[in-house]
């Protein structure tokens, strides 16, 4: 397979010489398509200190298709869904903008500088980008609020299950994140934030 | 065309024509009586003629008929010129005089005259059909047909064109076009201005590098794949990004296959927008995905300028072009005719729904997918709780019903509160409860939003359904000609008669179909009654010539039946036309009031307090 190569390569370069605010590891040796990335937010964005967990996927076809991402530990934010599924929109990883040349560290750069700078006008939440818009002081009350919530302690790469594939749970599981709790990720579709002992529990 | 000229006769006439038309009468070669003997050698002339006057005939290669309010081309060109020769009096000049001063004469004079034409139109029709109207006719819609070689030749020039005058290649030519959307004159306007921003927008290097080619270069690494191999093949643009030709062929089968992409493949360097020009494709994938890039280029070029669209008919490659831009959908409705005989709209690309315009029809289409079946059960078998107004089917059990959203509790028969029964349950014979009568009333008046759709859905159905079976009678014509020229020694000429009452027949259905679904989304008023008469006459006429049509064929072989068949057949077309050209005609001049906003889509009269239920049927 031409990509092994290729993701190999850009593993190596990744973990080699990371950049700033970005740790990644192979949640199993066997499969290079899929990567746990720690994103500590920039100290000047409105969530530091907060460590937030994505799981990155390079489809079989990559790199002449786009990986995907999604962030596994909730976030509040314009183009980031305020959900459990934590879908992200970034303009480099739509299909007329990929590149096969393009590097995933330039994806993973690009999703540390939306923390630094949301893009309101292309939201995925529309309520969130409407609130940045209009009351910054409110918006960044809330965002502190999540991350105090959900950011802090040990980062998790549990990806709420797929309505289509109730599997990928199973994969998740196993991962770099402490003993998951089965009832996490229903709890957290509720936002109730409770059910997991390795986060703090939720602001009153 | 004949046919199709005198349908104007009953219509409106505006006063200052009508010198000129009596003294034309006067002159007119085709007196009423003389009509059915002529008709034989018109329909056979053209399979098209039935089909209304945008249907020009097949044979020449671009096909235009006269003129409609949009677009005042003026080229005369000979197929609107063959379609008006039998009638000598009707000059193209002065039709286009009508046309471009709608404005003012037309709309103001007329429009009185519109009101008074004929209730009995099968009475006194004929007398009129010897006078001429010189009016606009809103039905013409201007077009030409393209087929599949005309599309690219017109490309090829275009890009012959600009290659010359900018002195770059054919494909730097094709890429600059595709970018302008084929806008010559802007191209070449803003090339002149900012020659380095327009290739830099349109993806096109600033060099003149070498025509690029496939290279082997030692030490190479590809920087997609990370294989570096000896004698590995490579391939780059003028830009120099250079790819190993694997990568790049999948690259490019990907963009094509899967994407659809054809004008606009970039380099796959990151960040480098140079386009990959059809000559570089070729170099590098096979033959099957050259064509499919061709074609995709093709569809591109047609999609991308608002005067063509594709014929929607399955095996269709033809184009059409047409001036009616998307914001005249209110005011008309364009159909046009593909080479390949299929009538659609341009606007929506749906077949022809003359009269109703694209608005309606989407509206229609949509709510009788939600509705009709649906609708007709429900009305059958349901009544809403008088309370919650949830529908309710009951099924089974006695008349003590309890709604499950609401809880509430109420007879069945008499929807009445349970409560007010007393001890008489079970018993309902009590006839004036109070809440009992609101109950009913309420439901009453929902159920006649309900009924009146249904009145308009199902005559729509039935002549939906009804064309179908025409089709397959005429699928059955052919044969029964055969049959008619044996048994009555007529000639094959003579027994086309029956062709055209079939072609008639269904394009007249089509018509009356989409006639309901826009009576459907009319407010009553005056024009409203105008419209269902016209409507009824048509109607009538075309149920007639059903009958007719459908006799054996030794009824058919009596002369009486066929002269009788032939009035019929022209007359349903005349009918037809009418109605149409009358609908248009108000569509044009924004004079119809609908119960739903044409353009926003909300509606703007509750349908109920509209009943529309027509007395005449």
């Amino acid at each position: 397979m031409a990509s092994t190569k290729r993701i190999a390569k850009e593993f190596a370069d990744c973990t080699t010489a990371p950049p700033p605010g970005i740790s990644i590891t192979l949640p199993s040796d066997a499969d290079l398509h899929t990567w746990h990335v720690t994103v500590t937010a920039p100290p000047n964005s409105v969530y530091a200190p907060g460590r937030f967990g994505l799981i990155l996927k390079m489809p079989t076809d990559y790199p002449f298709k786009a990986p995907t991402i999604n962030f596994t530990t909730r976030i509040y934010h314009p183009n980031i869904t305020n959900d459990s599924l934590g879908n992200i929109c970034l303009a480099l990883l739509k299909s007329e903008n990929w590149k096969p040349s393009s590097k995933i560290i330039n994806v993973l750069e690009a999703v540390r500088n939306i923390l630094v700078e949301p893009m309101p006008d292309d939201p995925l939440e529309q309520r969130i980008a409407d609130e940045y818009k209009r009351d910054r002081a409110e918006f960044e009350k809330n965002a502190r609020a999540y991350v105090e919530r959900y950011a802090k302690g040990t980062v998790n790469f549990v990806q709420a299950p797929d309505p289509k594939d109730d599997k990928s749970k199973n994969n998740d599981k196993n991962s770099g994140a402490p003993a998951a709790n089965p009832g996490r990720a229903a709890g957290r579709q509720g936002g109730s934030g409770s059910g997991s002992a390795s986060r703090p529990a939720p602001p009153a | 065309m004949q046919a199709m000229m005198n349908k104007d006769a009953a219509g409106t006439i505006p006063p200052q024509t009508r010198k000129r038309k009596a003294a034309e009468a006067t002159t007119s070669p085709t007196p009423d009586d003389t009509l059915p003997n002529k008709r034989p050698q018109l329909t056979s002339a053209g399979k098209h003629q039935l089909e209304g006057p945008e249907a020009a005939p097949p044979t020449p290669l671009t096909t235009t008929t006269s003129h409609n309010g949009n677009d005042s081309h003026s080229d005369a060109d000979p197929a609107a010129d063959a379609m008006d020769s039998d009638d000598d009096f009707m000059s193209n000049l002065s039709s286009e005089d009508d046309m471009i001063q709608e404005d003012d004469s037309d709309n103001d004079v007329s429009n009185p005259e519109d009101f008074d034409f004929d209730d009995e139109p099968d009475l006194d029709s004929g007398n009129k059909d010897s006078q001429q109207t010189m009016k606009r006719n809103y039905l013409d819609i201007e077009f030409k047909v393209y087929r599949p070689e005309d599309i690219q030749k017109q490309q090829d020039d275009l890009v012959d064109e600009v290659n010359m005058i900018l002195d770059i290649s054919k494909e730097e030519a094709a890429i600059l076009l595709r970018h302008f959307r084929w806008n010559r004159e802007r191209l070449i306007e803003d090339y002149m201005d900012k020659p380095r921003q327009v290739l830099d927008a349109a993806g096109l290097a600033q060099t003149a590098a070498d025509q690029p080619r496939l290279q082997v270069i030692p030490g190479f690494m590809c920087d997609i794949c990370c294989e570096d191999g000896d004698g590995l093949e490579s391939f780059a643009i003028k830009c120099g990004h250079r790819f190993c030709v694997n990568c790049y062929r999948q690259y490019l089968s990907q963009k094509i296959r899967e994407e659809g992409e054809a004008a606009r493949i970039q380099c796959p360097a990151d960040g480098c927008n140079l386009i990959i020009d059809a000559r570089s494709l070729d170099l590098l994938v096979t033959p099957e995905l050259t064509e499919r890039y061709h074609e995709l280029l093709m569809r591109t070029y047609v999609e991308d300028k608002e005067s063509l669209k594709w014929c929607p008919s399955p095996d269709c490659a033809n184009a059409v072009e047409c001036g009616v831009k998307k914001k005249d959908l209110t005011k008309v409705v364009p159909t046009v005719s593909c080479l390949c005989g299929h009538r659609f709209c341009f606007g929506c690309i749906y077949t022809d729904h003359q009269p109703a315009p694209c608005e309606l029809v989407k509206r229609w289409l949509k709510k009788c997918a939600d509705d009709s079946e649906t609708a007709n059960w429900i009305s059958a078998n349901t009544k809403e709780c008088p309370k919650c107004n949830s529908t309710i089917e009951k099924n089974g059990g006695c008349n003590h019903m309890t709604c499950r959203k609401c809880k509430y509790e109420f007879c069945w028969m008499c929807m009445g509160l349970w409560s007010e029964h007393g001890t008489s349950w079970y018993n309902c014979n009590r006839f004036e409860e109070k809440s009992g009568a609101e109950a009913r009333d309420a439901q009453a008046k929902s159920r006649v939003s309900l009924e009146r759709y249904l009145h308009y859905y199902n005559r729509y159905h039935n002549h939906e359904q009804s064309a179908r079976l025409d089709k397959d009678l005429y699928m059955k014509t052919e044969k029964k000609m055969v049959e008619l020229q044996k048994q009555s020694g007529m000639s094959w000429i003579e027994v086309q008669y029956l062709q055209s009452a079939s072609q008639a027949l269904q394009t007249c259905r089509q018509t009356l179909m989409w006639t309901y679904a826009f009576a459907f989304y009319l407010a009553r008023n005056n024009l409203t009654e105008i419209f269902e008469s016209n409507q009824k006459d048509l109607e009538m006429a075309v149920e007639n010539l059903s009958e007719m049509f459908e006799k054996p064929v030794q009824d058919l072989a009596q002369p009486g039946l066929k002269v009788d068949i032939m009035d019929k057949t022209s007359y349903c077309n005349k009918r037809r036309v009418i109605l149409l050209e009358d609908t248009a005609e108000n569509l044009a001049k924004g004079k119809w009031t609908f119960n739903v906003d044409l353009v926003s889509g909300a509606p703007l009269v509750n349908p109920t307090s509209a009943p529309g239920t027509s007395s005449r049927r």
